[in-house]
Order: C-alpha cells, then sequence, then structure tokens
C-alpha cells in the first residue's frame, strides 16, 4: 500500500512537470518503397526522419510500411496501423490515387493526416477534412506557377504533354489557368509510357516557343534522353517534379538549363535550409529532393506540434498542427483554411555545382503567397 | 511538313518493333520449344539494361556495357533455367506462370539491392549521337538508325541459326516432337538450357541498347513483357517470323495511332476532347488489332503448330 502511494506522489510529481509523461506519438508512415517509384518514397522517408532526428523528440515513434505504389495495398497497411498498431498519426503517401483511397477512412476514424506530397483537389475542395493536413502543396500549384511564368515571359506558342491520369489533367488544367497565350499542341501520353518518339516528332512539326511537361519519374527521364537526341531544339520547362533531384542524375546534362517550378530549392537563402540539406548530405550521402524536403517540413511541424500538445487531445494538437509554428525549410510556412499550405513558388533551373552535380537554382519566383483554386469550396 | 511528319513516324513505328521483336523472339522461342510460359522475361530486360548501365559507368565505354549486357543476360538466364524453370517444364501453365511471377518479384528487389533506388545514368555512346537528315527533309536521331539496324541483323542472324545450323534444326525438332529427339540422344537439357540463355540474352540485348533512350529502373521490363506477349500471340505462338511481323506490326500501329487518332478526332469533334479520347483510343489500338487478327487467324499469323 505504501509503496502504491509512494509511486503515485511519483507521478503526481513527475505530471506536474509536463512534457516528460506526456503520451509518445505513435506515427504510420505508409509510402513506397519498392519497384519503379521507390525513389521518390525513399527520399520522403528519409527526409521525416531525418526531421524527428533533428528534433530531438523522444517521443515520436514511426512505423514504416511499403505500399508498392499500389492502392488496394495501401488501405491494407493503413487499417492495420490504425487497428494493431493504434497510430495516431498517418503520414507519407507520394501518389494522389492512393492518397485518395487511404485519407478520407483515415480522417473518419479521427486519425489526424499530414501529406508529404499527394494533394488531390477534392481533398483540398469540397472533401476536405479537419484532421487532414497538406504540408506539401495542392496538386495544381507547380503547374500553375509554370503557366505563370510562361504567361509572364510573354512565351507566344506553347506545347504541353503530360499522362492522361487524373493528375495529369490536373496538371494541365493548372497550367492553362494562368497561361494565356496560344498552344499548338495539348497531348496526354499513357501512364508508365518509355517512348516519345511520336510525341517529340510532333513537336518537332508544331512550330512551338517552348514545351511543358509533367512526366514524374522514369517518364521524364525517358522523354529528355531521347528529346536531346532528336535534335529539336525548342526549351523545355515544367514542374520540379520534371527536374527533381531524384531523376536529375539519370537525365544527365540534357537536363542542363531546363527551367521548372517548385516551392523549394536546395539554394533557397534560410537557416533552417542550409541545415537541413547539409544535414541531409551527411546523413545520407546525396542531394535531398524536392520530396525529402517536403516529408522534412512534415517531420518538423509534427515534433513541434507534439512537444505543445497531446496527441490525445485531439482539438489541442489540431490547433497546435494549424498554427504551423515551426521553421520552415521554404522559410514562410502558413495554413490556408483548407489546411493546404500558402506559400512562394519559385522558377529554377538546372545547373551543375561546385562538385560537378546536376541541380537546381532558384532564378525567379512566380507566386507570392499562393494558396489555390479550391480553398473556396471548402467548408471548415 | 506533314509527310516529313509520317515518314518520321513510320520510322519510329519500325524501331519500336524492332525492339519488340527482340524481346518477343526469346519469349516465343522458349514457349515454342519448353512449353513454358515465362513472365520473367521481362527481368532479364532489365538486368541487361542495369548491366549495361553499370559497367558503362565504370569503364566509360557503352560498347562494353552492350557486351556485358549479353553476357549477364544469359548467364542470369542460364542459372535460372538450371535452378527453377527446369522444374516446371512438366508442370501446367499455372506453377509456371506463378512461379515466374515471383521470379520477377525477386530480380526485381534483387536488382533494387545492388543498385539502389534511383533510376542509373546511362547515355548512348558519342559516335551515334544527334540527328541525321534524310531524304524528304526527315531529321531523325541517328541512335533509332542503330536500333533498326541491329535488330535487322539479329532477325536475319537468328533465321540463319535456325533454318541452317545444326543446333537451329534441333530447336526446329524441339518444337515439333520433344519426346522423340530425347529418344534420338540429343542432350535434351542442355538444349533447353542453350534456348533459354539465347532468350534471355536477346532480352538483355533489347534492355541495354532501349536503357540507353529511357530510364534504367526497377520495373522497367514488365511493361515491355505486356506488349512481346501482344506480339507472339498475334504472330502465332513459336514462330520467329511470326514475332517478327506481328513486333513490326503492333509497333507501326501503336506510334501512328498515338498520333493520328488523336488528329483524326480533333477534325471531328474539337481538340480539347480529342486530346484525352484520342489518347485513350490510341492506347487501346494495338489490343484491338490482336483482336481482330484473332478473330479470323484464331491461331496467330504463322502460327509454328500448324
Amino acid at each position: 500500500m505504501r509503496t502504491i502511494l509512494a509511486a503515485g506522489a511519483l507521478a503526481l510529481a513527475l505530471g506536474a512537470s509536463g512534457i516528460a509523461f506526456a503520451e509518445p506519438v505513435k506515427v504510420g508512415m505508409i509510402t513506397t518503397l519498392s519497384g519503379g517509384g521507390a525513389g521518390l518514397g525513399v527520399d520522403a522517408r528519409d527526409g521525416f526522419m531525418l526531421a524527428i532526428k533533428l528534433s530531438g523528440s523522444k517521443d515520436i515513434e514511426v512505423v514504416t510500411e511499403d505500399d508498392a505504389m499500389k492502392p488496394e495495398l495501401a488501405v491494407q497497411i493503413a487499417d492495420k496501423m490504425i487497428q494493431s498498431d493504434k497510430v495516431d498519426v498517418l503520414t507519407g503517401i507520394i501518389w494522389s490515387n492512393l492518397a485518395m483511397a487511404v485519407v478520407p477512412n483515415a480522417v473518419a476514424q479521427g486519425k489526424f493526416y499530414l501529406s508529404v506530397n499527394a494533394g488531390p483537389s477534392p481533398l483540398a475542395g469540397a472533401k476536405c477534412d479537419k484532421n487532414y493536413f497538406n504540408v506539401a502543396y495542392q496538386n495544381d500549384n507547380f503547374h500553375e506557377a509554370a503557366g505563370n511564368y510562361a504567361q509572364t515571359e510573354g512565351i507566344k506558342k506553347m506545347f504541353i504533354l503530360a499522362p492522361n491520369y487524373p493528375a495529369g489533367t490536373d496538371s494541365l488544367n493548372g497550367f492553362k489557368r494562368y497561361y494565356k497565350g496560344e498552344l499548338v499542341g495539348e497531348v496526354y501520353t499513357k501512364l508508365g509510357q518509355t517512348d516519345y518518339a511520336a510525341e517529340i516528332a510532333q513537336i518537332r512539326a508544331s512550330g512551338a516557343d517552348s514545351v511543358f511537361f509533367f512526366l514524374p519519374g522514369g517518364m521524364g527521364i525517358a522523354f529528355m534522353k531521347q528529346y536531346a537526341q532528336s535534335g529539336v531544339g525548342i526549351p523545355v520547362m515544367g514542374p520540379g517534379f520534371s527536374f527533381s533531384q531524384d531523376v536529375l542524375a539519370a537525365i544527365g546534362d540534357a537536363a542542363l538549363g531546363a527551367k521548372n517550378t517548385a516551392s523549394w530549392s536546395p539554394d533557397l537563402d534560410n537557416p533552417k535550409n542550409k541545415e537541413f540539406v547539409e544535414a541531409f548530405k551527411t546523413e545520407y550521402n546525396r542531394l535531398p529532393s524536392i520530396y525529402a524536403a517536403q516529408a522534412f517540413d512534415t517531420g518538423t511541424l509534427l515534433a513541434a506540434a507534439a512537444a505543445k500538445a497531446d496527441v490525445k487531445d485531439a482539438d489541442a494538437f489540431r490547433a497546435a498542427l494549424a498554427a504551423a509554428e515551426f521553421d520552415s525549410v521554404r522559410g514562410k510556412f502558413k495554413f490556408n483554411t483548407n489546411h493546404h499550405p500558402i506559400q512562394d513558388f519559385y522558377v529554377r533551373e538546372v545547373v551543375k555545382n561546385d562538385e560537378g552535380v546536376l541541380t537546381n537554382k532558384i532564378v525567379a519566383t512566380s507566386f507570392t503567397d499562393h494558396t489555390d483554386a479550391y480553398a473556396a469550396e471548402c467548408k471548415l | 511538313m506533314q509527310t516529313a511528319l509520317i515518314v518520321e513516324q513510320l520510322l519510329n513505328g519500325l524501331q519500336f518493333g524492332v525492339m519488340l521483336f527482340l524481346m518477343a523472339a526469346g519469349l516465343t522461342l522458349i514457349f515454342g520449344v519448353m512449353g513454358l510460359i515465362n513472365l520473367a522475361h521481362g527481368s532479364f530486360y532489365m538486368v541487361g539494361a542495369f548491366a549495361c548501365a553499370a559497367v558503362a559507368a565504370a569503364t566509360g565505354s557503352f560498347w562494353l556495357g552492350l557486351a556485358a549486357s549479353l553476357v549477364a543476360a544469359a548467364a542470369a538466364g542460364a542459372l535460372i533455367e538450371v535452378t527453377v524453370i527446369r522444374r516446371l517444364y512438366g508442370r501446367d501453365h499455372l506453377d509456371q506462370v506463378l512461379a515466374t511471377f515471383a521470379l520477377i518479384l525477386i530480380l526485381s528487389e534483387s536488382v533494387r539491392w545492388l543498385f539502389g533506388d534511383f533510376p542509373l545514368y546511362l547515355n548512348i555512346p558519342p559516335q551515334l549521337g544527334g540527328a541525321v537528315a534524310l531524304p524528304g527533309g526527315v531529321q531523325y536521331p541517328v541512335y533509332r538508325l542503330a536500333i533498326i539496324a541491329a535488330g535487322l541483323l539479329v532477325g536475319v542472324a537468328l533465321y540463319a541459326l535456325i533454318a541452317r545450323t545444326r543446333l537451329g534444326m534441333r530447336i526446329r525438332a524441339g518444337e515439333s516432337d520433344r519426346e522423340m529427339i530425347g529418344a534420338l540422344g540429343v542432350d535434351i537439357s542442355t538444349l533447353y538450357t542453350i534456348v533459354f540463355a539465347l532468350g534471355a540474352a536477346l532480352a538483355g540485348l533489347a534492355g541495354a541498347m532501349v536503357g540507353a533512350l529511357q530510364s534504367v529502373q526497377v520495373g522497367m521490363g514488365e511493361p515491355v513483357l505486356i506488349l512481346a506477349f501482344v506480339v507472339i500471340v498475334i504472330g502465332g505462338i513459336g514462330s520467329i517470323k511470326g514475332a517478327f511481323v506481328g513486333a513490326l506490326l503492333v509497333g507501326v500501329t501503336d506510334t501512328l495511332g498515338r498520333i493520328l487518332l488523336p488528329q483524326l478526332l480533333a477534325a471531328a469533334i474539337g481538340p480539347a476532347q480529342a486530346a484525352g479520347i484520342g489518347a485513350a483510343l490510341a492506347s487501346m489500338s494495338i489490343y484491338i488489332v490482336m483482336a481482330l487478327i484473332l478473330a479470323f487467324r484464331p491461331k496467330g499469323l504463322y502460327s509454328a503448330q500448324g
């Protein structure tokens, strides 16, 4: 009896000191770690884990599983993480079709979801949720920034190209929302297509002044290599995904000089970003991609919120997330009413750094404090 | 301009077809001789591309890489035939599909484990860089012309091998009657290993040549594998000639369909809808061709089994 009382007294004494006895936050990370899309998921996982490590927080526990880029597998993993691992927060999904399969279910069960990459439009608009926070962007954003750049540069004739799937149509719609010049070609390719000879022949015949293409991962590598060999000299631009760090090495020098738009770049000038890029290079021996940067911000935000509020107190934890009081590698960062970022978008150019490694450098700003086109439809 | 575009597309179709032929030839040989459905054939394509990229990066020579791709894919093929595939000849096709599907997963993850998660860099050799002007005002990449030439050369060599040599005679005999050539004293298991390694080497060669144009990454073989199956079904299973004709047909249909269908539709329903619908129709075009051919020739154009 006396020991129980003593233990109780001790617990009370410690409880008064607060955080030391706060419930640990359990995080389930579902991301793509195998197959052709693995480069993106590995970068996201590494960026997230680095943020947790640098935050020094001992109360965040992460379980990671591979979704192999398959929606049905992602759903199974999410169910398992919620039911048997008892996670409080889910994160990590790269692809929009997987996010649409997992997120609505998870938030309906009262779990938090923090997006490191995918930002499908329904989740920013009519299907937004109080427990869903997108730390990356809304899908259209990068493409809108590219359209805006093409418009302000006064490019007269554009040829635009994207895969024939929802994020591809979103991409070209986002581009067209801000570009008002003439479109001499608008082509949808097969998702996962590897040979672009037919499209390149069309580009050659189109008489365009510039080409905009959204082809993430291996598709972009194939397109750029074939484009460089084709002798078509028309300059290319794209969203940051088409020229992200994960594909630059495989494209090689053919990418040099290409303009692309993103919310982040390794040379973005702020102390947190310098710290991040250095730490990432030391830890993993490569340069971080946009996916790593976004996941790093997600991890930092989560650690900041966990230090302020107990995750079991959902309202307090949600408020701590929404306040977004953390140092972002993107410099400034705020959530809009629909829990999607208000942020700046930059135009980057592919260059070689001092060590001869291909990377991106900011050359202009396309948007300042940009939101998304769907926030008005969100009733939060 | 329009004629130049059509000519360029025809060449693109030819190049794509020739590449498909390299894949389909091995697949159809293996099916014809051993009666085996080999889903892992796309993995040899990947092995070839990775071997080429790794050796080219280490030595700086694409040509050494190309040689390495042949050796690596043939060695992987022979090893897998001796350890796994040999046990599957007597089983039914479902067991073969299951086992070779498992091989895809094992090979993909092994390659990922060896080479990491990010696509590798492999560029075309400088001797074949740039574009060349063809008669009629067409600018065409030299490297794609080289692929066409290499593919045609392999086609001729395969024909000579099968029609003119002792090994070819045994392969043809194996297609006609497996038990009988065994009974006549031909070492059937060595023959099978040779055929399997040959098929794998052709796939590896295709992977290395195309890898220089595309992205060298895990899982690159599977989309090509599906098309290669379409090719051998159109051409007639087991027939090299059928594989050749089928591959060119699929290559040209796919490439021309991708630009002509959206343009034809654009004239009919306006460019905005045509872009999406045309793209969807174009990706169906080869399957429509396959369905039409099977409706009139259920065993394919040149079926080896009569």
